[in-house]
């Protein structure tokens, strides 16, 4: 993986960088010693380091408005970070960039009830949004299974879902309105506690752009009431083909779980050795949500049954309490620790049109006899999110390129499949180089046109999501006047 | 009007433009624009649909029946529940599934079920220079690059033009009901129709008649499960007025078909405005509107306002956090006062910058958003 050489002139303005920038901001907020800026050298996606030249961390809008103005007059590129939670290189630093991080920036600015709407900084983290809101029984619907650690702002760079999209969407669906920086450090306003903002929907292109477009500083996000209960169910497959069969029947049964979660064999096994959930070894488990009240969940799931019956299921465990409930989420939610107490692994998350599952995980498990690594599989069946987990060793050298390479035909399939690179990841460093797989060149310039608009300069994040030989000649910036 | 047969047409079409277009599907949601007119209703007929997976690709211009017919066929639908505009507006053609996205056309159901522009999970269009471009797809989750399918729903036709749409559908529930609760005024209304959605009940419509004198709640799935849901949603709202439940289910849809396609205001003089609002402004908002008849759905958070030709409904509106849109006016009206409200300079700028990216001779409905 390639990034842009460091500008050497930015590197040299340094000092006066940073003199300008202690200016607007607390001392304590202003981070240039080098032992201390390697902190912010990588994200989750810890195979790329780079420590940035500086990193800042505002306390307001206004302070990341007089940040941005600053950079941007000196030429100077700029990184956005939530939490640095991206799986995907999303806040992966140059070394001639400045990080700007938010997480000071976590105050609920708003919560409203009536209107069902919680106004945010978006440093603030994910799971504590909800937390603000729960003492009446409200929740922020989209979770990504980081959502301890990230940061709402990082929710909407990358458009975030979670296990439950299914019923509550993702990040884009729930985002109301936010306060966004430009480059150049004009504030927009753009929505609020209406639904659809006026205008064209630029809610709908700032949330996923990755950080390239504006420094999101605040949001007003959409809470709903908690549903009275939910109870998950277990099945268990000799075949995922079945299992696929028997998720298409639900849904075309009109039954709309809130969360679909696939386990294939590989992944069962591990999670079982690590988390002892009582798991049957099979070759597809299927763990189904759904909610209501009591009758409306017994409801449900005799429709599930009788549905799931008709596909010869090894095993079919309901929840008679929140104890067994517990259980049968306990592997899954373990899953990724499971992977990472035995092997590194990397995590790709690209969706196909759920038809495709049975052709997809043939060929997956082709590929991996190829490429020598295994590969666990777990997904979101309802929305054909896969996470198809690449085991390697990190010590053996050479087994992180052939995971890479791995990776990239599984991400290939899923394009010729019909779906995508990514579904809730993002691009970041990651797929960057495989968009080309995705869209035709005259698809990604349409792409660049809009950051053209927002940063004309490309000074945020800038060697994200596009492969670099299409972004070089818009990044090959002018030097700052001296 | 020029009516290409397909995508290659639709392209042809605007590179040879040397004037502006009028962008159109079925011609039945805007009316009174300059330039000759560009229709894709040549361009139809449903190209994939997997009910399975809840996703559906067709034409732009495959009439909404159409999709809907096979949607039905399936036991499934448009859970946006797009309005139909040819009464409001005194419109005819047929209404097309791309003017239902370009317009992103939400219901009353865009409360609990989210806008069109939720489910619209890929397009291509065809942009100022005549190039096809692609962006989505037709899965539901999807954040590879910039989320252009976002942009282009809402955009009028000011950006591209549809040649292809996909969209995620749901299934239909089993039945539907509606409780109609007996209350004085707006305020009370949208106090009721409040603790409605912030039940745990699902409601998937949220109205309030003043003709009716009626806040007015819809919900539905599984019959025990909307039978379970009125009985809990009668007893919280007992408080707010006597509450009546309507269980006959085909009673309940046209009761929500006509609010959705703002029957009441049908054949009645007038300009006619659309206000999205905070939905506890309303009341305040709408008494400011000095309106001749209203409307209020999405919990209050919509307000549809009949007022006297030529009224600048804005300057009576003042301020608040939404905005209002001419939907209905004389050209003149039209004209002066703009369909869209104006946004602020920076938001403004930005918008304009977006269009002469995406049109740079300026030739899609010129004018329509600024």
């Amino acid at each position: 993986m390639q990034m842009p050489q460091p500008d050497a002139s930015v590197l040299a303005r340094k000092d006066r960088l940073v003199a300008r920038l202690s200016q607007v901001l607390a001392p304590d907020a202003l981070i240039h010693d080098p032992a201390e800026t390697r902190a912010y050298e990588c994200d989750a996606l810890t195979a790329y380091k780079c420590a940035p030249m500086l990193a800042v961390l505002p306390r307001s809008t206004r302070e990341v408005a007089d940040v941005l103005r600053i950079c941007h007059e000196e030429g100077v590129p700029v990184v956005p970070r939530g939490s640095g939670t991206s799986l995907a290189g999303g806040a992966l630093p140059t070394a001639d960039s400045v990080i700007l991080g938010v997480a000071r920036m976590n105050a609920v600015l708003e919560t409203d009830f009536d209107n069902r709407i919680i106004r945010v900084q978006t440093g603030r983290t994910n799971l504590s949004v909800t937390g603000a809101v729960e003492e009446e029984d409200f929740f922020y619907a989209p979770d990504p299974s980081s959502q301890l650690a990230c940061a709402i702002a990082g929710n909407i760079g990358m458009n975030s879902g979670g296990a439950h999209c299914l019923k509550y969407g993702v990040t884009t669906n729930n985002l109301m309105g936010v306060t966004l920086v430009l480059m150049d450090g004009t504030v927009l306003e753009i929505g609020g506690a209406h639904l659809d903002a006026g205008g064209l929907d630029l809610l709908g292109v700032i949330c996923g752009s990755e950080g390239q477009l504006g420094v999101v500083t605040e949001a007003t996000l959409r809470i709903l009431r908690k549903p009275e209960g939910a109870r998950p169910v277990l099945m268990g497959f000799d075949d995922s083909e079945v299992a696929g069969a028997c998720v298409s029947d639900i849904i075309k049964a009109g039954v709309l779980p809130v969360a679909i979660e696939f386990m294939d064999r590989p992944c069962i096994r591990a999670t079982e050795a690590f988390a002892h959930a009582g798991y049957p070894d099979c070759e597809a488990l299927l763990i189904i949500e759904v909610e209501g009240s009591d009758p409306e969940i017994a409801h449900q799931l005799t429709l599930i049954k009788e549905i799931a019956a008709r596909h010869d299921p090894v095993e079919f465990r309901e929840a008679a309490d929140a104890d067994e409930a517990g259980r049968i989420w306990l592997g899954r939610k373990s899953a990724f620790g499971a992977m990472g107490q035995i092997n590194d692994y990397m995590c790709l998350d690209g969706t196909i049109p759920v038809s495709s599952l049975p052709m997809v995980l043939r060929r997956i498990g082709e590929m991996s006899k190829d490429f020598g690594l295994d590969v666990a599989n777990v997904f979101h069946a309802g929305d054909g999110n896969m996470h198809p987990l690449i085991l390697f060793d990190a010590n053996k050298p050479g087994d992180l390129e052939t995971c890479e390479a791995f990776g990239a035909e599984i991400l290939k399939l899923c394009v010729e499949a019909g779906g995508c690179l990514t579904g809730e990841h993002g691009v970041g460093v990651e797929k960057r180089d495989l968009m080309l797989h995705q869209y035709d060149p005259v698809d990604l310039e349409a792409q660049l046109t809009v950051k053209d608009v927002f940063d004309p300069a490309w000074l945020l994040n800038p060697a994200k999501v596009f492969p670099l030989q299409v972004t070089e000649a818009r990044r090959a910036r002018p030097l700052a006047a001296e | 009007m020029m009516t290409p047969k397909d995508e290659a047409e639709l392209g042809e079409a605007v590179r040879q433009a040397k004037a502006p277009l009028a962008i159109r599907g079925g011609g039945t949601r805007l009316t009174g624009l300059a330039g000759e007119a560009l229709s894709v209703s040549g361009l139809s007929g449903i190209t994939l649909y997997e009910p399975g997976a809840l996703t559906m690709v067709a034409q732009a211009g495959t009439p909404l029946a159409e999709v809907e017919a096979a949607l039905a066929a399936e036991n499934q639908r448009l859970a946006f529940e797009p309005m139909d505009h040819r009464g409001l507006l005194g419109t005819e053609g047929v209404p097309t599934i791309g003017g239902v996205f370009a317009a992103n056309v939400s219901g009353p159901r865009r409360v609990q079920a989210g806008a069109a522009r939720d489910f619209l999970l890929g397009v291509r269009y065809i942009d100022g220079m005549g190039q096809a471009i692609k962006n989505g797809g037709r899965v539901m989750k999807n954040v590879t690059g910039y989320d252009l399918v976002k942009l282009m729903a809402g955009s009028w036709g000011t950006l591209g033009v549809l040649s292809e749409v996909s969209f995620k559908v749901l299934p239909r529930p089993e039945t539907e009901a509606t409780l109609r609760v007996a209350v004085d005024g707006a305020a009370a209304a949208v106090r009721a129709l409040s603790v409605a959605l912030g039940s745990p009940f699902e409601v998937s419509g949220a109205a309030y008649d003043p003709d009716q004198g009626a806040a007015l709640l819809r919900i539905e799935g599984f019959a025990p499960s909307v039978s379970y849901r009125a009985g809990r949603l009668s007893a919280l709202l007992g408080a707010s007025g006597a509450v009546e439940l309507v269980e006959d289910a085909a009673t309940s849809a046209a009761l929500w078909a006509a609010l959705r396609d703002v029957a009441p205001f049908r054949g009645q003089s007038g300009d006619v405005w659309r206000l999205s609002c905070k939905p506890s402004q309303a009341p305040e908002l709408a008494a400011r509107l000095k309106a001749e008849a209203l409307l209020f759905d999405w919990g209050g958070g919509l307000i549809w306002a009949r007022v006297p030709e030529g009224t600048d409904l804005r300057a009576r509106a003042g301020s608040y956090d939404g905005h209002a849109t001419l939907m209905r006016a004389a050209p003149e009206t039209r004209a002066r006062l703009g369909m869209f409200q104006p946004q602020p300079a920076p938001l403004a700028a930005i918008a304009a910058g977006l269009r002469a990216k995406f049109d740079p001779r300026g030739i899609f409905n010129p004018g329509l958003m600024g």
